[in-house]
C-alpha cells in the first residue's frame, strides 16, 4: 500500500511494485497518478547557482543570501509541501518579515477561506460517498484534474446511505462553459452556460428556488433543477476554478445562494484544489493568520490582494518559490515581471520556474521519498510515509536549513 | 461497431447449409458473436466468384479477431483512458463480486474484479464473469456509458 500526491485526492488504495530504481507496475493509480510515480527518476531538479552546479549546502547558504539581501521577499507555492514545512514556511515568512501566498490567491482562496471561516458549510469525502444524493460540479471538470473524484466518492461508489450508487441514488449535476468530460457523464444534467455568466445563472437558480420563472432560455430545464435541489436530502457543491476565475472577487451571490440552499435542505461545499496539499497551506496560514493567502509579515500581520503573486509582483525584489511553476501558469506579463525578480527555486523536479531561477535546491518528492502530513481537499489529515529510499534533503529540513541561515 | 448486415451483404446468401446452421442470416449472428469462423463457410473460400467478399469479410472482422478485442468484444483504448475507475466502480458484476473494494469506490481486493486499473489504464480481467459472456449474455453498457473519454467500446 502506497499513497498517491499526485493530486489533492491523497488516494490511499495505491499498489505499486517497485524494483530497481524503476515503477515495475501499478494498481489502482489513475493516469495522472501513474505518471506522477513514474517521474520519480525524470527531469530531476539539481542544486545550482547561476547555472552553474554546486553542493546542496551552497546551494542553501546561496538561497539563504539572496532572501536575506532583499527588502521585500515574497514566499510562493507551498502547494506541494507537506504540513511540516508549509508550516517552516510561516516562520521563516515571519522572521523575514516578509509576504506569503500561494496559487490560492488568483484561484479559489476565497471560497476556502470561507469554508475555513465556516461561512459555508462543508463535509467529508467520506460523507459525500455515504450520503450525498446531489452533486454540483461548478465550474469543475474533476474527469480531468482529480481522476478518481467521481468514482471514489462523489457519483459512482455505494455507500452507506446510497446503496444504488449513481443508478438510482445519486444526481450529478455539471455548471460548465463548455461540455467537459464529467458534463459528458451527466448527461441531462449539465448546464452550458456562456463564459462569465455563473453569476447569471446563479441570479436565475436564487429565482427558481424562490418560486419564481426564472428568466432563461430552458425554463423547464431550470424547474427541474430547482425541485430536484430541494428535494435533495444531501446536496455538495464541488467549485472548480471555472466559478473562482467567473465571480472575480465578489462571493455574495454564491453565498446568497448557498445560504437559501441551505435554508430548503443541507448543502455543503468542497474546493476542487489542484495541488495536493493546498488544502494544508491554506489552513495553515488560516490557523496563524486568520487569512488564507496573501499575508505580509512586514508590520504585524497585513492581508489583502495587494499581497497576492499577481500584484506583489511589482513590488518585491526576491522571490521564493516552492513546489510551484508560477511561470507557467501565470498570464505571459507577470511571467515576465517573475523572471526579471532574482528568484530561489525549491523542488523535486525542473520545469519552466526553476529554468528561470537564480538558485534551484532540490528536495524530496513528499509521499514517495519522505513521509510527512498533508490535508485532503475536503480538510481530512492524512499521513503517509516514504515509500523508497532518497538522499534528496526533504522540504521541511531545506526550509529549516534557511531559516537557520537567514 | 460492425453490424450482422455488413457481415451478412459479404457472405454467399444461398442459404446452403454447409456451417451447420439454416441461414446465411444465423451464419452472420454467428461470426459477430465469434462462435462460428469465416472458415466454416466453405463456399467461400472455394469458389473463385466470392474471392472479393472473402477479401471484404476479412477486413471487416479484423478487428473482432485481434488480440485486443477480449472474448466479449471489449475493445479498450488505452490512449485515451484516464484510468479514473469509473467502470471499475460502476460494473454491476464487480459491484456483486467485491463489495468492500470496487462497490465502495476502492481498488479491487476480492480478486475477482472484471475490471481493475493497472498502470494507469483500465484492464479487463476475469472476462468470463462479464455480463456480455456466454450464452445467456446480456447487452449491459454500464462500463461504455461511464466512460468520460470513450476509451471503452465493444464490438
Amino acid at each position: 500500500m502506497a499513497f498517491c500526491t499526485g493530486c489533492s485526492l491523497l488516494c490511499d488504495d495505491i499498489e505499486v511494485d517497485f524494483q530497481g530504481g524503476k515503477i515495475k507496475k501499478t494498481m489502482n493509480l489513475c493516469r495522472k497518478g501513474h505518471a506522477h510515480y513514474d517521474s520519480l527518476g525524470v527531469d530531476r531538479l539539481a542544486p545550482a547557482v547561476d547555472g552553474s552546479s554546486v553542493g546542496i549546502d551552497e546551494a542553501v547558504s546561496a538561497a539563504a543570501e539572496v532572501l536575506a539581501g532583499a527588502e521585500n521577499v515574497l514566499l510562493f507555492g507551498w502547494g506541494n509541501s507537506t504540513l511540516a514545512a508549509q508550516g517552516a514556511g510561516v516562520k521563516l515568512a515571519k522572521k523575514l518579515g516578509c509576504v506569503i501566498d500561494d496559487p490560492s490567491s488568483y484561484s479559489q482562496g476565497l471560497i476556502t477561506e470561507k469554508i475555513l471561516a465556516g461561512d459555508f458549510p462543508t463535509c467529508t469525502f467520506d460523507d459525500v460517498r455515504n450520503f450525498a444524493d446531489v452533486s454540483i460540479y461548478w465550474g469543475d471538470d474533476p474527469s480531468s484534474s482529480h481522476p478518481r473524484h467521481m468514482s471514489r466518492f462523489s457519483y459512482f461508489p455505494r455507500g452507506e446511505k446510497r446503496q444504488r450508487g449513481y443508478e438510482e441514488d445519486r444526481e450529478a449535476i455539471v455548471i460548465d462553459v463548455r461540455k467537459s468530460p464529467t458534463a459528458q457523464i451527466a448527461a441531462d444534467g449539465f448546464f452550458k452556460i456562456l463564459p462569465g455568466g455563473d453569476g447569471e445563472f446563479m441570479e436565475a437558480l436564487m429565482a427558481t428556488l424562490g418560486g419564481k420563472i426564472p428568466k432563461v432560455e430552458d425554463k423547464k430545464k431550470m424547474l427541474n433543477l430547482g425541485t430536484k435541489l430541494r428535494k435533495a436530502k444531501f446536496g455538495v457543491i464541488f467549485t472548480g476554478p471555472g466559478l473562482a476565475h467567473s465571480l472575480g472577487g465578489d462571493l455574495a451571490g454564491f453565498a446568497s445562494l448557498v445560504g437559501r440552499l441551505n435554508e430548503l435542505t443541507r448543502f455543503s461545499v468542497i474546493p476542487s484544489l489542484s495541488d495536493y496539499n493546498s488544502r494544508g497551506f491554506n489552513q495553515t496560514l488560516f490557523d496563524k493568520t486568520g487569512h488564507v493567502n496573501g499575508v505580509s509579515f512586514k508590520n504585524g500581520v497585513d492581508h489583502g490582494p495587494e499581497f497576492g503573486i499577481a500584484k506583489y509582483l511589482d513590488a518585491c525584489d526576491a522571490v521564493m518559490v516552492v513546489g510551484s511553476d508560477p511561470a507557467a501558469v501565470l498570464p505571459g506579463t507577470l511571467a515576465k515581471k517573475l523572471a526579471k525578480v532574482p528568484m530561489v527555486a525549491v523542488n523535486s523536479f525542473k520545469n519552466l520556474t526553476t529554468d528561470i531561477a537564480k538558485v534551484t535546491v532540490p528536495t524530496a518528492v513528499a509521499g514517495l521519498e519522505v513521509g510527512g502530513s498533508a490535508l485532503r481537499a475536503d480538510g481530512l489529515r492524512v499521513e503517509f510515509d516514504a515509500f523508497v529510499e532518497s538522499d534528496y534533503l526533504p522540504d521541511v529540513e531545506v526550509v529549516e536549513r534557511m531559516m537557520e541561515a537567514v | 461497431m460492425v453490424s450482422v448486415m455488413e457481415i451478412y451483404q459479404l457472405l454467399p446468401k444461398t442459404n446452403c447449409k454447409k456451417c451447420g446452421l439454416p441461414t446465411c442470416m444465423a451464419f452472420a449472428v454467428g461470426l459477430l458473436g465469434r462462435e462460428k469462423t469465416i472458415e466454416d463457410c466453405t463456399p467461400l473460400l472455394e469458389e473463385a466468384k466470392y474471392e472479393k467478399k472473402l477479401e471484404g469479410l476479412r477486413e471487416l472482422l479484423a478487428p473482432i479477431l485481434s488480440a485486443d478485442a477480449t472474448e466479449t468484444g471489449m475493445i479498450i483504448h488505452d490512449e485515451k483512458c484516464y484510468g479514473c475507475g469509473n467502470c471499475v466502480v460502476a460494473c454491476p458484476v464487480n459491484v456483486a463480486n467485491d463489495p468492500k473494494g470496487t462497490a465502495i469506490g476502492r481498488g479491487p481486493v476480492s480478486g475477482k474484479a472484471i475490471l481493475m486499473v493497472e498502470d494507469g489504464v483500465v484492464k479487463c480481467v476475469n472476462v468470463d464473469e462479464c455480463r456480455r459472456f456466454g450464452p445467456n449474455k446480456v447487452l449491459c453498457s454500464a462500463c461504455i456509458v461511464t466512460c468520460p473519454s470513450k476509451a471503452i467500446e465493444f464490438i
